[in-house]
């Protein structure tokens, strides 16, 4: 089936209304040749978009949105078969450029010129042996655009347009002396610099904090202004509707769903449109499931002055390079107590993650110490906190890394467990299925090694391995920020029901602050090593009182209607 | 029209005779292996390749040039070369894999000492490391054999001691790399002891690439207990031994080449195929097809 985007366009009124859309595909068809046979990645897939029109690709992973992106310029890989009814972007001069009958070399004409393409990943994009500057030059240079003596003035004002501020300086320096969002504008530049059309992004602000991707995205939203056609691939719905015109949403290779934005997702007309924008966590999801309808149980904190993790006005400093100090916490106090979520926000280098291995004492305070249930903790000998590391476990971002890699999801669940003296093999069999059952894992994975499972399912096998430990502190760090939506939901979903059954406390550090709301009992905000303020979720929220918190949820996008 | 059309241009998928063979039956693979298990053969089942006897003295037949009842000759007292390489095999492979076993033993435990002992002890041990690789291990080598005098065992230790610092050195970047990974951070979290972590954690980790230098590493200790026997100081000429076959047919390079050609070729082959065998193995590491 396929759904002609342009069918939805009557709703609103489109922002061009040009006769011809710069971009046209109808019924798009990548596969791939693999070892276990052809594997369609995309089947049937329609879409127009016009000049000054932002069109989003929603979609979980594996769903096809990059392939179809990347099919478009021509780096749908080698092993890829691309077909298509119709498939060509309006290039300069108004000729219309058949992009299925290009040669390779016609392609190195196409690509940059015709069409921008932003890739995913700001930070490993860039050369890191070349500046900025040459970077955003390339493209004026491989199209032979400018003589040779106009082209810095070019780039200056290409960084200019992308939001760089200071761009003469800024086009000297390399990629490592940037920050990630710097990085970022300087790759939309590079997109730019040829003058194309069309713009396509494939994930531009996912590695970005809030207040970051904001700006990016303005940048998107003044190129559009500019009459260049943009689209945008993401899986964050929210991004999509802050942006972009139309949406289309993307499952299993097919656009299920298309049409504005605000109708797809305020009033979505398929099922799965809905699963996804009621999965997305925020104020409005708090208290119930997010995979699933229903409520989820209340998680009641015993009101009590006892406290379980006390961080008491711990400061650390690292080293730089060249030797001046960077404080990492700067006198940072924080309580939590039993049974409660305690959310951690901030940006980037705020000092959470941090933070969380003061709580594991795997980072020991420079000044001021941290107790555990009452106890001293960092001031423990490592000798003497041994055999209480179990109590406070972690779930990180990246599971993987945290796994032996030799390990079998069985051996990586045992492995608290054979700390425990008391359980025997044939215990430690039983509880191991116990475990797997907790966190809904399928048994038949117990065999298998964690490369080869899929990010929910590792994020389960971490779970389950944290919970062998049967800790009293669960210390997650961004567990659900690799994850797509629909996995994300579940994930969080497990750990809210874990958290109701087995009466955890959690400190819960993201930088995504939808999750953080639907998850926390208590937010602490972080801003370069210190905590400025801690309240309930709903104060923190609607009635912050630090500036700092105030310009943060300023930044965050919200779903419409939300 | 053809009915492609509409299907974007693509490049051809090469169809030469080597993109079609399974990587397990190239030529570069099968033919190292063939000869290695053809040299474990000869280790094992002498008997198989020749009916003499590698000690047999025929004076009849002294110094006669490769033929049909001697393939590749016989030397100055009349017994037959290449019985005595088949014989030569299972010392010169076994001196090779025992020099590499305890090379790859001590650069496991000097390695991983020098990546995690406490500060002054590590310092030492990384300037020990540093010293023995400033000296050619031939060097080293004979110093051992200085000590503990010649014969199969000593040069076998001799080879094996000498090739330690590489491994060490090796194996000490590995383990510096493990230890900061979020495993290593992640069973401290979960309470396991720093020796368990090290034994069960750090060292099986970092061996990985061990592993295929070592096989790369058999091919070397062959050749270097080769040049200490062919020195007169490895083993002892009435042994058949490859080096020790060389070095006796020096003496009748003149009148009877094939004495000391013969055996450098075998040698020679027998270095190649072990270390094209380990490189290949090394290759479908990589690629991941091997598990």
């Amino acid at each position: 089936m396929t759904v002609l985007v342009d069918e939805c366009r009557d709703e609103e009124a489109s922002p061009a209304s040009a006769p011809a859309p710069l971009l046209r595909v109808e019924d798009l068809h990548v596969g791939f040749a693999t070892a276990q046979g052809h594997v369609d990645a995309v089947r049937g897939v329609s879409f127009a978009i016009a000049a000054g029109e932002i069109l989003a690709l929603v979609g979980e992973s594996g769903s096809g949105k990059s392939v179809t992106a990347r099919a478009l310029v021509g780096l749908a890989g080698p092993k890829a078969q691309v077909a298509a009814g119709a498939l060509s972007v309006i290039g300069h001069g108004g000729r219309a450029v058949d992009l299925l009958r290009l040669t390779p070399r016609a392609w190195r004409g196409v690509r940059g010129r015709e069409i921008g393409f932003v890739v995913q990943d700001a930070l490993v994009s860039l050369d890191p042996l070349r500046t900025i500057g040459r970077e955003v030059a390339e493209p004026i240079l491989a199209h032979r655009l400018l003589p040779k003596s106009r082209v810095s003035a070019e780039v200056e004002s290409l960084l200019g347009r992308a939001g760089i501020p200071d761009p003469g300086n800024r086009a000297a320096q390399y990629p490592h002396e940037l920050s990630g969002g710097l990085r970022q504008r300087a790759l939309i530049a590079s997109a730019l610099a040829a003058r194309p059309r069309l713009l396509i992004a494939d994930e531009p602000t996912t590695a970005l904090d809030v207040t970051v991707q904001q700006q990016i995205l303005s940048v998107f939203a003044d190129q559009a202004r500019d009459g260049h056609g943009i689209l945008l691939i993401t899986h964050d719905l929210a991004v999509a509707a802050q942006l972009a015109d139309r949406i289309a949403v993307m499952q299993n290779g097919r656009i299920v769903e298309a049409g504005p934005a605000r109708r797809v997702l305020t009033m979505p007309a398929e099922a799965y449109t809905r699963r996804l924008t009621a999965a997305v966590p925020g104020a409005a999801t708090r208290g119930r499931w997010l995979g699933t309808t229903g409520d989820a149980p209340v998680r009641e904190v015993v009101e009590s002055d006892r406290a379980l993790l006390e961080i008491d006005n711990v400061s650390v400093r690292f080293k730089r390079p060249d030797g001046s100090a960077l404080e990492a916490l700067a006198g940072a106090s924080l309580v939590v107590r039993p049974g409660e979520t305690l959310g951690i926000v901030g940006e980037s280098g705020s000092g959470k993650t941090t933070l969380g291995k003061v709580a594991l004492a795997l980072q020991s305070p420079d000044e001021g110490e941290a107790r555990f249930d009452g106890q001293p903790w960092s001031k423990l000998a490592e000798a003497a906190r041994r055999p209480l590391r179990r109590q406070i476990q972690t779930i990180v971002q990246d599971p993987l890394s945290s796994f032996d890699p030799r390990y079998t999801v069985e051996q990586i669940i045992e492995q608290p467990l054979r700390l425990q003296r008391r359980i025997d093999r044939t215990k430690r069999r039983s509880r191991i299925a116990e475990l797997v059952d907790l966190v809904r894992l399928p048994s038949e994975l117990l065999s298998r090694r964690p490369a080869t499972l899929s990010g929910g399912q590792r994020q389960r096998v971490s779970i389950a391995q944290a919970l062998a430990a049967e800790p009293k502190l669960l210390v997650c760090d961004e567990p659900v920020s690799a994850l797509d939506i629909t996995t994300q939901a579940q994930v969080l979903d497990l750990l809210v029901a874990l958290q109701g059954k087995l009466g955890l406390a959690m400190l819960f550090i993201s930088h995504d602050l939808g999750v953080v709301r639907h998850m926390s009992h208590r937010i602490a905000v972080m801003e370069a090593g210190r905590i400025v303020e801690t309240g309930t979720a709903d104060e923190i929220f609607d009635a912050p009182r630090h500036p700092y918190t105030r310009r943060l949820l300023g930044a965050v996008l919200r779903l419409p209607g939300r | 029209m053809s009915s492609n059309e509409g299907t974007l241009s693509l490049p051809r998928v090469r169809h030469s005779g080597a993109a079609r063979l399974h990587p397990w039956r190239s030529p570069g693979l099968v033919l190292p292996l063939a000869f290695v298990l053809l040299l474990a053969a000869a280790t094992a089942a002498p008997g198989l390749f020749t009916a003499l006897a590698p000690d047999a003295v025929d004076t009849d037949a002294i110094l006669l040039s490769p033929a049909p009842e001697h393939w590749f000759g016989t030397d100055e007292l009349g017994r037959d070369l290449f019985c005595r390489v088949v014989y030569g095999t299972s010392l010169s492979l076994a001196i090779g894999v025992g020099a590499m076993v305890i090379a790859c033993l001590g650069g496991i435990c000097l390695g991983t000492a020098a990546a995690l002992a406490p500060s002054p002890v590590r310092r030492v041990l990384v300037r020990l490391i540093d010293i023995l690789l400033a000296f050619p291990e031939l060097l080293l080598a004979l110093l051992v054999i200085a000590v503990l005098g010649r014969g199969p065992t000593n040069t076998l230790l001799a080879v094996g001691l000498s090739h330690i610092a590489g491994y060490a050195r090796l194996i000490r970047s590995q383990v510096l790399q493990v230890r900061l990974s979020g495993y290593v951070e992640h069973a401290v979290a979960l309470g396991e002891h720093p020796w368990t972590i090290v034994v069960r954690h750090v060292v099986p980790n970092s061996i990985r690439p061990l592993l295929v230098v070592a096989t790369i590493g058999v091919g070397t200790s062959v050749l270097a207990a080769s040049s200490l026997s062919f020195l007169g100081l490895g083993v002892v000429p009435p042994e058949a031994e490859w080096g020790a076959l060389l070095a006796d047919g020096r003496n009748f390079l003149e009148i009877a080449p094939w004495l000391s050609l013969l055996p450098a070729t075998v040698v020679a082959i027998s270095v190649i195929s072990i270390t094209l065998l380990g490189r290949r193995v090394q290759l479908l590491l990589a690629r991941g097809e091997v598990p």
